[in-house]
């Protein structure tokens, strides 16, 4: 049957020619509406490019000349206006090249906000950064329902830098525009109207009639009353100091200054737009050139690195998942909202009832509306008679980490599963070698390690063997990027990637703690670096029963020597003193919280034991082929455990210190050969 | 055309007693629970059927045509053409006999037919005098307006009457429907002893079928978001017993009454599904038809004494087949309340009734409580009234299988006046 709905849409946006001589804007000419579309060539998502604004500037000439009753500014990209501005090349521009060029950029959109008629832009779908700052220069936006606005600039170490912050200042109250530009919260359809951002929201189908609206002078825009309250200095310092302070225990200055940079520059320019528009320029250049933003605009292509890794038809869409346990659960959960049909098994009812009660949660925390948890919670069905099995396109194995257990599981899908189906292992700790031979079908299984919690940690590793065809592998990676994840291809080696890497950090902290440091120091000491966890409140909340399995595991597997693990974590395992499940681990629960405060002077020595072990074992993986390359170790760390983001991951934290191999020999001369520098390092460039 | 059509399979939800406030589930979430699985579970996809038709009588305002909403939220398509149906108690059996109808005349393969209910969720009624003064206050314009408004308020606005009440309330008879099983309890003389028996037996009957897991695959767990998994009828009593009956008072008659919630269907929610075929749908997809719809009927009589009901519509079935009451090998009589159902057995033990109202030459014969009703019924398992019917159609088809019995009726009672009845066969 041919889908009515799809029938009676038009396949393109706008059927309006290019603009003559442009290559990113189509022209349209209609009954006194002029309106430029903005269609950047050779790719879906609009970026505010030099070129963009570039053409943008001959067209608001040739606009002038054909004075218009309105100006109308839109997308005709399905997904919405424009993803923000190109940083591809752009943190390589000196400071004198980025200064220039932004000056360019707000010649440009001064041009568009002094044009003599009005202007109004059409927002919908992602309308961020760059883009967000392009329609802040028109006299109007009118948003399309499900319109996202926002300044995700602050992300990369930057705030907005093509007039962004004394526009959205100016525009709506200051404080709201502060909170947005600080945090990168983008303003939904709803919300971006009642801010003021928007003047009107509608349908895509009364678009048309908005904007005559607009031409007629039909659309007002409502002022904010605190704007005009917080016209004075003294005023905005009041507000300025609480931001400061929020900020600083968010991320503390000395590794993110954007959001203080951003917070001086409205204090002391808020007042002024012209002003403010001047700060801002030396201000984002200023950033540009940190350590910071550089080290996150190199996080930000390595996600996209991760997600083009993944790529192509997977036709995987149900997906069912064995154990209820929290990964289980979480994974489970996760799918569902993102539109899979989900099935979950477990052998007793009640963790399938908890899978829901999970599930809920998630899905108001990620502020799902109403229907849209409904519809999650009916694709995810608890499956208790097994009859996912026969239907799903992958099963994902999340059962108890025991061979034998898995081995059972493995043997009833043989004659379960249907043919082309995937089976995956989301087993953390077991060599998929060691259960391949177990395996339906070698050539459709694979690990598929998702990270705790899965709807925060965004990092899935793909773990390869032998056996696995490079077909299952594709899918599974393709899968995950759909799924909103990202994925890392990786080999079977001890703790695969990520918990080879990360298990020395915990393990270290042990060993220090054992010398007798305090733990809340060396959890400081480690936040002080960054780190988004201190070792030993990781340690607990990963479980001290399942940090001495790992240790054992990777003594076990791995030719490079490993740390001890101290008697006295044994015996407090044997007591039932497991970490944060069992309220008592390492902290007491009951009586205490794990500090959340990075140290103001910490002991470098244990910083250095922390985290240079890490990056030895990041070279170690590199060294044995587990991933392909070092941004991929880098990106690994960052998206599955948080690792400091604005140093870049442990790989390119080292090599910009340069000399980790040198400080390994040292630790290695004073504690033990677990640190010896891996040969590794030797061929690192 | 006259073709024969079969039930291949169906699941319910468990039947979640109402505790005084709106359970974990409306009827569209109730519908839906019990139709993932079962659609799960089957050979074809879940776009393959013609047509849904969902029985549903007190329909929430979010959900207006359940059949429909329900059929997108289980992914069947938004080609799914469905639609709701209302017979009152009779709704979910009303489902199935429409689909009975347009399969055996060609016109369809294969529907899915249901019945839901959410009777905990049923709304506050507030007085007809409250709600033009709602209406009023929303109205008013201005201060003064709005002040005139509110000095018009009176405190007894604020005494809702629950609207299931007012349901289960004969509109021309203005008798209860406990009060209609009352009238039979005195014409057919059932006194409280017996009435209580046979709600414990109900109960009794109810356990031993979910503890010898005969209710296995028709009743399927069900998970609400606060993570509680619910597995069985929650309203079985398998420690009753006549002397803790007797000690209730009655419901709608006191103090002399014989009716009392003890021996009286419990108010539940639950949905039940049932999948019907063709022969050509069984041969296309490889089903196993459980059983055979042979026949259907409905009935009207006198709203107070509606309790009668199964009596006018089974009694045509049996002629219509020439079956003598032994032929019957099984019964499931919905039990709203155990008078009633009682009443009925009398009624067709009646040589008079039966010569004169039913013209047999004489009594029908009597039906043997080991036939009737025998994994229990909505005394102890609850009554979400559209979705009975659906339960009694489906659990009789399952009961034929289990027993290696021929031939069983499933008949209902229906408020103001009707009876439903459903001749079936096994596969």
């Amino acid at each position: 049957m041919t889908d009515v709905f799809d029938k009676i849409t038009p396949d393109d946006t706008t059927e309006a020619p290019k603009a003559p001589a442009a290559q990113n804007w189509r022209l349209e000419e209609n009954d006194g509406t002029r309106t430029l579309w903005l269609d950047c060539a050779g790719t879906g998502t609009n970026v505010i490019s030099e070129a963009v604004l570039r053409e943008l500037d001959t067209l608001l000439d040739e606009a002038k000349q054909a004075q218009p009753e309105v100006l109308a500014i839109r997308s005709a990209k399905p997904g919405g206006f424009g993803a923000g501005a190109d940083i591809d090349g752009f943190s390589d521009l000196s400071r004198e090249d980025a200064v220039a060029m932004l000056r360019q950029g707000h010649a440009v959109l001064e041009k568009l906000a002094a044009l003599p008629f009005p202007t109004v832009a059409v927002v919908d779908g992602t309308t961020l950064g760059g883009a967000f700052e392009l329609t802040l220069a028109c006299d109007h936006r009118i948003g399309v329902e499900g319109v996202k606005l926002g300044f995700p600039e602050i992300q990369l170490g930057l705030h907005p830098g093509l007039g962004g912050t004394f526009r959205l200042t100016n525009l709506i109250d200051p404080v709201e525009a502060m909170q947005m530009m600080l945090t990168g919260r983008s303003a939904h359809d709803s919300k971006a109207k009642k801010l003021g951002i928007i003047d009107a929201l509608v349908p895509e189908r009364h678009v048309d009639a908005a904007i005559a609206a607009a031409a007629s002078g039909g659309l007002d825009h409502e002022g904010s009353f605190r704007a005009s309250a917080l016209r004075t200095r003294a005023a905005r310092g009041l507000a300025a100091t609480r931001m400061r302070s929020e900020s600083q225990k968010k991320a503390p200055r000395a590794h993110f200054p954007a959001p203080f940079a951003l917070i001086d520059l409205w204090e002391d320019h808020g007042g002024d737009a012209s002003e403010m528009q001047k700060a801002e320029i030396a201000s984002f250049a200023t950033l540009l050139d940190s350590t910071t933003a550089q080290n996150l605009i190199r996080v930000f292509f390595l996600r996209q690195r991760l997600k083009s890794s993944g790529k192509g038809e997977h036709g995987i869409a149900h997906v069912h998942v064995i154990g209820a346990g929290a990964m289980g659960s979480e994974i489970a959960a996760w799918a569902a909202m993102q539109g899979k049909w989900v099935t979950i098994e477990d052998i007793e009812l009640a963790p399938l009832g908890q899978t829901i009660r999970r599930a809920a949660r998630i899905y108001e925390r990620k502020h799902l509306s109403g229907i849209d948890t409904r519809d999650a919670l009916d694709r995810l069905m608890p499956d208790p008679d097994r009859l996912g099995r026969a239907r799903a396109d992958l099963i994902i194995e999340a059962g108890p980490e025991k061979i034998g257990i898995k081995e059972g599981i493995y043997a009833e899908l043989t004659n379960e599963m249907k043919p082309g189906a995937i089976l995956a292992t989301n087993t953390s700790s077991l060599p998929l070698a060691s259960l391949i031979d177990a395996a339906p079908d070698p050539a459709h299984f694979a690990g598929l390690h998702f990270f705790n919690p899965v709807s925060s940690m965004p990092l899935v590793e793909i773990v390869s063997h032998d056996l696995a065809s490079q077909e299952t592998l594709d899918r599974l990676a393709s899968f995950t990027t759909e799924i909103d994840r990202l994925p890392a291809r990786v080999t079977d080696y001890p703790g695969f990637l990520v918990n080879r890497v990360l298990a020395p950090y915990m393990m270290e902290a042990m060993l220090i703690l054992d010398e007798g440091h305090d733990k809340v120091a060396i959890d400081r000491a480690a936040l002080a670096f960054g780190m988004p966890i201190g070792p030993v409140t990781l340690a607990d909340q990963i479980g001290l029963d399942i940090c001495l399995e790992v240790g054992r595991s990777l003594r076990q597997g791995l030719d490079t020597p490993v740390a001890d693990t101290p008697d006295w974590l044994k015996e407090k395992v044997e007591k039932g003193e497991t970490g944060k499940k069992a309220r008592k681990g390492l902290y007491d629960y009951e009586n205490e919280d794990p500090p959340k405060d990075p140290a103001d002077d910490p002991d470098q020595q244990v910083i250095d034991r922390l985290i240079l072990p890490m990056c030895n074992a990041a070279v170690e993986v590199l060294r044995k082929g587990v991933a392909p390359d070092a941004d991929t170790i880098d990106a690994a760390m960052i998206f599955g455990t948080g690792w400091a983001p604005f140093r870049g991951g442990p790989l390119h934290y080292a090599r910009v210190r340069g000399d980790a191999p040198d400080a390994l020999r040292r630790l290695a001369e004073k504690h033990g050969t677990r640190f010896d520098p891996d040969p590794g390092w030797d061929t690192l460039g | 055309m006259s073709r024969p059509v079969y039930l291949v399979d169906g699941a319910r939800t468990p039947f979640l007693k109402a505790r005084g406030k709106p359970g974990p589930f409306t009827p569209v979430d109730l519908a839906v629970q019990a139709g993932r699985p079962l659609l799960m579970r089957q050979p074809f996809a879940a776009t393959a059927f013609d047509l849904v038709i969902l029985g549903c009588v007190n329909v929430i305002q979010d959900e207006m045509n359940p059949a429909r909403v329900a059929a997108l939220r289980l992914g069947m398509g938004e080609h799914q053409v469905a639609f709701t149906v209302q017979i009152n108690c009779g709704s979910g059996m009303q489902s199935i006999d429409t689909a009975f109808r347009y399969i055996r005349d060609g016109s369809h393969e294969m529907i899915l037919a249901g019945g839901t209910e959410a009777l905990s969720h049923a709304p506050l009624v507030y007085s007809r005098d409250a709600t033009e003064w709602f209406g009023q206050m929303a109205r008013a314009k201005g201060p003064i307006d709005k002040a005139r408004a509110l000095a018009e308020f009176r405190p007894d606005f604020f005494s809702p009457v629950i609207g299931l009440e007012r349901g289960l309330t004969d509109p021309i008879t203005s008798l209860n429907m406990g009060q209609t099983a009352e009238v039979l309890a005195h014409r057919f003389g059932i006194d409280r002893v017996t009435a209580d028996t046979y709600a414990v037996e109900s109960h009794k009957r109810l356990a031993a079928a979910q503890s010898e897991g005969r209710l296995k695959g028709e009743v399927l767990p069900v998970f609400d978001r606060d993570g509680e998994a619910h597995e069985h009828d929650d309203g079985v009593r398998p420690d009753s017993s006549v002397d803790k009956l007797a000690k209730l008072d009655p419901a709608f008659e006191k103090p002399y009454g014989k009716v009392t919630p003890g021996n009286s269907s419990q108010i539940t929610d639950g949905a039940s599904w049932v999948i019907l075929a063709s022969e050509t749908a069984v041969e296309a997809h490889g089903l196993e038809p459980i059983a055979k719809i042979v026949d259907s009927q409905w009935a009207a009589l006198d709203p107070g004494i509606m309790g009668l009901g199964p009596v006018l519509a089974a009694t045509p079935l049996a002629q219509r087949h020439g079956l003598a009451c032994d032929d019957i090998d099984l019964w499931e009589i919905n039990e709203a309340f155990a008078a009633q159902v009682l009443a009925c057995i009398a009624a067709w033990q009646d040589d008079d009734f039966c010569r004169e109202v039913l013209g047999y030459d004489a009594a029908f014969g009597r039906i043997d409580r080991g036939h009737l009703n025998v994994d229990g019924g909505a005394i102890s398992l609850g009554h979400p009234v559209g979705t009975s019917g659906n339960r009694i159609v489906l659990h009789l088809a399952n009961a034929l299988i289990h027993r290696g019995a021929k031939r069983g009726i499933a008949t209902e009672c229906i408020g103001g006046g009707l009876g439903g009845a459903m001749l079936l066969e096994a596969a």
